[in-house]
């Protein structure tokens, strides 16, 4: 019992910390990434070949995974997406969903089609026994590192100066500006670090999701669900929601397995007609 | 006037090109390879062209005086696209034979245009029984899932195995192994405990192991298709049911040669029941794993290459049968019985059924010269498709 929602929880940290950059650019920024998949992407190859090519250890391999990959969104931010901000949400999709194109071909190009698998050490193999709960090692590590990261980012977003920064930014650009706040750089690192946690989902849970070149359009799907049903002015939405739906999910399909896949859209539709806007969303201010 | 002319021209122009292309289609033979080489059953596509090709780098492009042309087609394994692009090779390129089809929905949207037009549909991938049912014109020589699904479960129970949890991607291939696993596993005196059905596109599949293993039995029986095996067998392992004592069972797809490598040493020990393995111990598989691995920066084939490697000496021999008559009817009377040594071993084509008749090997993957390997150990010689026997008796 326990250990269904043990594995919830892992799920749905995991599904946060890939979803997380994409709450931001489009809850915060207002920008619709459907590209955010694909910095998830580029993290797990990169640590695909850093580990198993080069022989990295696990742990450089991923967090090199993470800078790669804000530095790959940060190039990204400043010369293609800074051009489409001001544009309408429907040019948005179609330039991201062409980068989402772009990105599963030229991954298919180098790395070729097949499954890809990070060597993770053996030490995290197998499973704990707790009181009766077997707990995946790895599964246990993804809660642990993902449980800090939303701390972190929670208590950069309200307690720290870059973090009024980039709420000013959000909630009144002109103003913001105004008073001689960056917006720009202020986007452009918010967004790096969008993507560089991306990255490190990509590289954490290409042992639980899979790796192959079109991870950024099989996720996609569940990476909206976690914004809309979460709702995109906070951490803490997001947050809840992922868990929520992890928890959903592996509930859905160990109890009814037959209806199991529907539990997350179920879960959705519910929270929708609820809160139109998300669990957790604000009064629209504008 | 000056205008007409150069309409005139044009026209003539083009009826020249007509006539010196059927000329020069008398001595060509087309052949349609619709496979999907982009999408999730891309590695299919990307065996299969390989395979194909090395067929035909061997064997050179003539047949019985006729220069055969292969024309790659991606369908993205999208039905509707593949019926949109078999009208068009069958319309406008005249292709004589139809051939690839990585998945069931794909081989029967064609089916109908290959009876209608008299085309000859060649499976090489798709492995639902009834597919050879949908048209008097498909042929296949990849495989049907019950081929190796029954074979499994008679060895299982002769392996002290008595307790199972079917677990299976739920679409027809799926249903398929799962049915017939089943039938046969129950009559033979053993018991599945649960049938645990997943979506095709699932990213996790902790929860269904869970409910496995909380059943507590002595194997799972799994089907899922080609790729997915592998994220399968590594939960497995995390989830620590290898160490419970449960063993893996199932047809081969799990265990892909192509993706094998990647798996790591937790799938040493998983037995499973299939066609091809790329271990198969004969002078032809050698060589043919050999060119295989040399023409593709070594890439090992899997089953799914075999399948397209020999639908490829299918339609040579028929040719050659023929004399290079490429009349579909005929085409499909000279491939009934055909009979030769592939790759995977001997195999024919069943002439009430037109699919293929094949051994099927009980291997365990083990390691050698520090590869994984499919292990072949035992064998069921010859075998029909169970799926179609079943249903003759009924």
């Amino acid at each position: 019992m326990l250990t269904v929602l043990f594995d919830g929880i892992s799920y749905g940290m995991l599904l946060f910390v890939l979803a997380v950059g994409l709450a931001v650019t489009l809850g915060l920024m207002n920008f619709v990434n459907l590209a955010h998949g694909s910095f998830a992407m580029a993290g797990g190859y990169i640590t695909v070949i850093l580990v198993n090519r080069i022989g990295f250890p696990f742990a450089v391999g991923v967090v090199l995974a993470f800078f790669a990959a804000a530095a790959l969104g940060a190039l990204f931010e400043r010369t293609l997406y800074v051009r489409v901000y001001e544009k309408n949400p429907l040019d948005q999709v179609l330039f991201t969903i062409g980068l989402v194109f772009m990105s599963v071909a030229a991954v298919d190009y180098v790395m070729g089609s097949s499954q890809q698998f990070v060597q993770i050490p053996s030490a995290l193999q197998g499973q704990f026994h707790v009181f009766g709960i077997g707990m995946g090692k790895y599964r246990l590590l993804i809660i642990v590192i993902c449980g800090l990261i939303t701390l972190g980012l929670q208590l950069a977003l309200t307690r720290t100066r870059f973090g009024s920064r980039l709420r000013a930014a959000v909630d009144d650009q002109r103003v913001a500006r105004g008073l001689g706040i960056n917006v720009g750089a202020t986007f452009g690192i918010t967004f790096a670090i969008g993507s560089g946690l991306a990255g490190l989902g990509g590289a954490l849970g290409a042992e639980i999701l899979g790796l192959d070149p079109i991870f950024p359009l099989r996720y996609m799907i569940y990476f909206l669900i976690v914004v809309t049903v979460g709702g995109g002015s906070s951490i803490i939405g997001p947050f809840f929601a992922s868990i929520l739906l992890g928890i959903g999910d592996v509930a859905g399909k160990y109890y009814v397995p037959t209806l199991g896949a529907f539990v997350i859209y179920t879960i959705m539709i519910v929270v929708l007609i609820w809160r139109p806007l998300g669990l957790f969303a604000r009064a629209a201010s504008r | 006037m000056a205008r007409s002319f150069v309409i005139a021209a044009a026209i003539a122009a083009f009826g020249l090109a007509a006539v010196a292309d059927t000329s020069l289609a008398q001595g060509t033979v087309k052949i349609g390879f619709i496979i999907p080489m982009t999408g999730p059953q891309q590695s299919t596509g990307k065996q299969e062209v390989a395979a194909v090709k090395l067929y035909m780098a061997q064997h050179g492009d003539t047949v019985a005086g006729k220069k055969i042309e292969l024309i790659i087609k991606d369908d993205g394994a999208v039905p509707d696209k593949t019926k949109r692009i078999a009208q068009e090779l069958i319309v406008n390129d005249k292709v004589t034979f139809l051939a690839g089809f990585g998945i069931t929905p794909t081989a029967l949207a064609v089916a109908p245009l290959a009876t209608q037009a008299k085309v000859p549909e060649i499976v090489t991938a798709a492995g639902t029984s009834f597919i050879t049912e949908r048209s008097p014109y498909i042929v296949r020589t990849s495989f049907a899932v019950p081929q190796s699904c029954v074979p499994m479960a008679d060895w299982a129970v002769k392996n002290g195995i008595k307790r199972v949890v079917t677990m299976i991607s739920d679409y027809a291939p799926g249903i398929d192994a799962e049915k017939s696993f089943t039938a046969e596993f129950v009559k033979n005196g053993g018991k599945v405990v649960d049938a645990i059905r997943f979506p095709l596109a699932n990213p996790d599949f902790a929860p269904f192991l869970q409910r496995a293993a909380d059943r507590k039995p002595d194997a799972v029986f799994i089907f899922v298709p080609s790729g997915q095996g592998s994220i399968f067998v590594r939960q497995f392992v995390q989830k620590g049911l290898d160490k419970a004592g449960i063993k893996i069972i199932g047809p081969g797809d799990v265990v892909d040669d192509d993706l094998l490598n990647g798996m790591g040493d937790q799938v040493i020990g998983t037995v499973t029941a299939h066609f091809y393995s790329a271990d198969h111990d004969s002078a032809v598989n050698k060589a043919f794993v050999a060119a295989f691995e040399k023409a593709n920066h070594g890439m090992r084939p899997n089953f799914m290459a075999v399948g397209g490697y020999d639908g490829m000496h299918l339609m040579y021999a028929a040719l050659k049968k023929t004399g290079g008559n490429t009349d579909g009817t005929a085409l499909v009377n000279a491939m009934k019985g055909m009979s030769w040594e592939s790759p995977r071993g001997p195999i024919s084509i069943d002439p009430q059924t037109r699919d293929i008749i094949h051994n099927v090997y009980i291997r365990r993957v083990e390691k050698k010269n520090g590869q994984l390997y499919n292990v072949e150990f035992a064998t069921f010689p010859a075998v029909k498709d169970p799926g179609k026997a079943a249903e003759k008796k009924k």
